[in-house]
């Protein structure tokens, strides 16, 4: 997309760079210029809050890997001495075990934000599929990660879900013995789980990066789901307007990050995970952290292993295929009635899951989760493809400009603004 | 702002629902969960935004925790942390002294020789038993390690309980203090005479601990009442703290924190605003 | 956009600098704690003395023991290497020091077994003055662990010591 100014180096030693590495003028583009659509809304900074998380996840990871201990005799109070013994590590790991938790909440209000939007329909299905490799990694490193402090819910959380792999047929049992290293979890495992900790977050940077690129190339999506057609009425430059705007929500996501950190650290961990692993002693309930726990319902809910397992991969998978089961053509859930409906319906069978997830796999919460699944694939496999359809659709805006035009009753303009500016200098 | 109502009212109905239907739901309690009631929740020193740990009780705790639990339960912190700011206080010297009195196996030496010396204040409490198998034996079960029992133990919250636990509605909320709740409920729990093995609040009620602790059993010297409930309390104080010696420090940077987080978040947003006053959006 | 062209600050760059100020300060008191961190943590300064029973050690041996993951050389010394220690005459050395300003007891040197020069540990009863000699740049040390040749510009660092009794140095 063409930017909304242009990079003209004056400085002589940027215009050395610029001949051998156009470096400046291509973060000029991408961040200060980019054209983005002036009707976002607060919901769009979940982009940036979620960078923000990232990069909060590795600085304080690999502070914590120069007082981790990946050994299994050792981890557990290696994990410990970080609380009690290391300079602020107290407050490191409450930030990185509770940082986890909040990229979770990020990335799922990302997502729904996406599907409420329309935003992975064309031409944006690559940069949505792109997201749920993200997704997929992200799940991987938080797992994990969960691994490493060693505990009671670490160990048994690895035995469960690598066990996940032996409903594979034929070749399962020895799928999971080479995942082990061994014939159980064991140091082998926490091994080549903490290297694979440690590596996956730099390809989800690698994948973030072509995320944006994607994004940068189709531009931003925008609550009224109509293409941007004039960047000049349409459109803000990126920064400051959105810098600013993302700067807002990061800084009240802060808080909510922050009150976590220092006031209810434990509350999302689960206390069994302050017990060393014995491999001798299965927990009571063995539960996993909480942002995966829509996927273990669907898991629970179904009788036969493998078929358990095939549908908890599913569940994800399918997101993958969203541009495609979508059939409206119709972007935005704003101008779409009946798509809303399902959506919150949608919302809601996600969090009844989560929340059957965490009880015990018995009596009427089984049969609850087998009702909230049909409803979650019958979203994706039933709803998205019939409403297209038949949906009668309200009418949508025929550009950005006018949405706001609508909305607002007033013209907007750099020349209005231009003009209104001298009043508010003091 | 619709949307965020939505998603509110949504949320809300879908919890109400499930939480209404889930003792309809739940179609048989596991064995043991039955009728253990829920502790009660204590008033404790270290809840709360400004929690902070009381140092005398602390080191009534640590009292109790030396006569009584330390005879089954080891206890892995180091002497030294008794004396860390934000503990029981203890000064250098009390420290030094305390960890002289114990023996600890250390070696080898230039001859190749194992050998005991008194403790110092870098070394940890000694174990009770030389190994786990070994506690077993004597005891039948092997007592659980005590540094920290206040955090890995816990009881059900339920809905809505534990959403409101979250919220920092001071009373009501930030409830961190479940496992010292529990510690002191189950030192209370010992409410069948005729069976010193069986507690209300235990789950499963079957618990391998008999009543350690009665009234009058151990001296205080600050005029403290000897009795069950300040020993259990106290006691339940003292393994909050070792369980997280870090908590005043915590609590004290955190309002910091969000005090600067509240001036920076509205500055941004005031910021942001004159940025977007001239476009409309 | 509408860019502030006036010279004098207005309250709308008032309240950006101060935005801007705030994140500042903000970033960079997140940034120590990082930093903070990486320093030795209260385990590691909890062990920072080390005891050891010298009455084993027979005159003119040196032994060597383990206090902040650096090796200590005490040695035993004889009536000889403390005459030939006292006898320099410091003026003459790279880094002057008076062997009584390096012990406490003469019979007793302790100092840190590392090399001034770049941290290698030196062989002891070795070199021109039989003190300790250095295999990694050959810098040569007396029997009072003095540089007397070669790169090492100071002498071997004496730990802070006490005697608890005749027989029992703590050191650290």
């Amino acid at each position: 997309m063409h930017g909304l100014s242009t990079f003209e180096p004056k400085n002589g030693f940027v215009k050395w760079l610029e001949a051998r590495l156009p470096i400046l003028s291509f973060a000029h583009g991408s961040f200060v210029a980019f054209p983005t659509p002036k009707n976002l809304n607060y919901w769009w900074t979940f982009g940036g809050i979620l960078s923000f998380m990232l990069i909060a996840q590795i600085v304080t990871g690999v502070v914590l890997t120069m007082h981790y201990t990946p050994e299994s005799t050792l981890a557990f109070g290696s994990v410990e001495k970080i609380m009690r013994d290391v300079n602020w590590g107290w407050m490191l790991r409450y930030a990185h075990s509770n940082g986890a938790s909040m990229f979770f909440f990020a990335v799922y209000i990302h997502m729904f934000r996406g599907i409420y939007y329309g935003s992975y329909k064309s031409p944006r299905e690559v940069l949505w599929i792109l997201g749920v490799i993200i997704f997929l990694l992200m799940m991987a490193t938080g797992f994990m990660g969960y691994v490493l402090p060693w505990g009671q819910m670490s160990f048994w959380g690895a035995t469960v879900i690598t066990n996940l792999f032996s409903a594979i047929p034929l070749v399962g049992d020895d799928i999971t013995v080479w995942l082990w290293g061994g014939f159980s979890v064991d140091n082998p495992t926490l091994n080549r789980f903490f290297a694979l900790h440690y590596l996956l977050p730099f390809m989800i940077v690698a994948v973030v990066a072509l995320h944006v690129w994607a994004l940068h190339v189709c531009g931003q999506n925008n609550p009224d789901g109509v293409e941007v057609q004039d960047i000049h009425k349409d459109c803000v430059p990126f920064t400051p307007h959105a810098t600013m705007k993302d700067s807002v929500g990061i800084a009240f996501f802060l808080i909510l990050y922050c009150w976590f950190i220092f006031y209810i650290p434990n509350y999302l961990g689960d206390a069994d995970n302050y017990i060393p692993a014995n491999p001798m002693k299965t927990p009571a309930h063995i539960v996993p952290e909480w942002y995966f726990l829509p996927y273990y319902a669907i898991l629970r809910s179904i009788p036969n292993k493998l078929a358990g397992v095939i549908a908890m991969f599913a569940a994800i998978a399918i997101l993958a295929f969203l541009p495609w089961l979508d059939t409206s053509k119709v972007r935005s859930g704003k101008y779409r009635p009946i798509f809303r409906i399902f959506f919150w319906i949608f919302v809601a069978s996600g969090i009844g899951l989560g929340y059957l997830g965490a009880m015990p796999p018995e009596g009427g919460y089984v049969l609850a989760a087998r009702i909230l699944g049909v409803v979650y694939f019958g979203f994706f496999v039933v709803v998205l493809p019939l409403l297209g359809l038949f949906e009668k659709t309200t009418p949508v805006p025929a550009s950005i400009a006018d949405a706001v035009l609508a909305r607002t009753g007033s013209a907007s303009s750099v020349a209005a603004s231009a003009a209104s500016a001298p009043q508010t200098k003091g | 702002m619709a949307f965020t109502r939505k998603i509110g009212f949504v949320a809300a109905a879908v919890f109400a629902a499930v939480a209404i239907a889930s003792p309809v739901l739940r179609a048989e309690e596991p064995p043991g969960f039955a009728e253990a009631p829920s502790p009660e929740r204590q008033n404790w020193s270290f809840s709360g935004f400004f929690g902070t740990f009381d140092k005398p009780q602390l080191q009534r705790g640590f009292k109790v925790y030396k006569e009584v639990c330390s005879n089954c339960h080891e206890l892995r912190i180091p002497f030294r942390t008794l004396g860390q700011p934000g503990g029981p206080g203890f000064s250098e010297d009390q420290v030094k002294a305390l960890a002289a009195t114990y023996t600890i196996h250390d070696g080898p030496n230039l001859a190749g020789d194992m050998f005991d010396r008194p403790g110092r204040a870098s070394d940890y409490f000694p174990p009770p038993f030389p190994n786990p198998e070994a506690a077993a034996a004597a005891l039948g079960a092997v007592p659980p390690e005590m540094s920290l029992i206040a955090k890995s133990i816990k009881f059900e919250r339920g809905f809505p309980n534990f959403v409101f636990d979250a919220l920092p509605i001071p009373g009501l909320g930030i409830y961190q203090e479940v496992g010292p709740d529990l510690i002191y409920a189950i030192l209370h729990g010992y409410t069948k005479e005729d069976d010193p093995n069986w507690n209300l609040y235990f789950p499963g009620h079957k618990i391998a601990m008999a009543k350690p602790l009665a009234d009058g059993q151990v001296d205080y010297t600050d005029g403290a009442p000897t009795t069950l409930s300040q020993y259990s309390k106290d006691v339940a104080a003292f393994l909050a703290w070792a369980a997280e010696p870090t908590l005043e420090v915590r609590k004290r940077v955190g309002l910091r924190v969000m005090l600067f987080l509240f001036l920076l978040a509205g500055l941004v947003y005031f910021a942001k605003k004159r940025v977007w006053s001239d476009v409309a959006h | 956009m509408a860019t502030a062209t006036t010279v004098e600050p207005t309250r709308r760059d008032f309240l950006y600098i101060a935005t801007g100020a705030v994140a500042a300060v903000g970033a960079a008191a997140a940034v120590w704690p990082l930093i903070n961190s990486m320093s030795p943590d209260a385990s590691t300064l909890a062990l920072a003395s080390t005891e050891l029973d010298i009455s084993a050690i027979p005159e003119g041996q040196i032994v060597t023991i383990k206090w902040r993951g650096k090796p200590v050389f005490v040695r035993h010394r004889t009536a000889k290497e403390i005459a030939d220690s006292e006898a320099v005459n410091i003026a003459t050395l790279p880094d002057p020091q008076a062997d009584s300003a390096r012990v406490q007891k003469p019979q007793w040197l302790i100092v840190v077994g590392v090399c001034t020069h770049l941290g290698c540990i030196p062989i002891g009863h070795a070199g021109e003055y039989d003190g300790w000699f250095c295999p990694c740049h050959g810098s040569v040390y007396d029997t009072s662990g003095r540089i007397r040749s070669g790169p090492a510009p100071r002498n071997l660092e004496v730990p802070a010591y006490s005697f608890l009794t005749d027989a029992k140095v703590k050191i650290g």
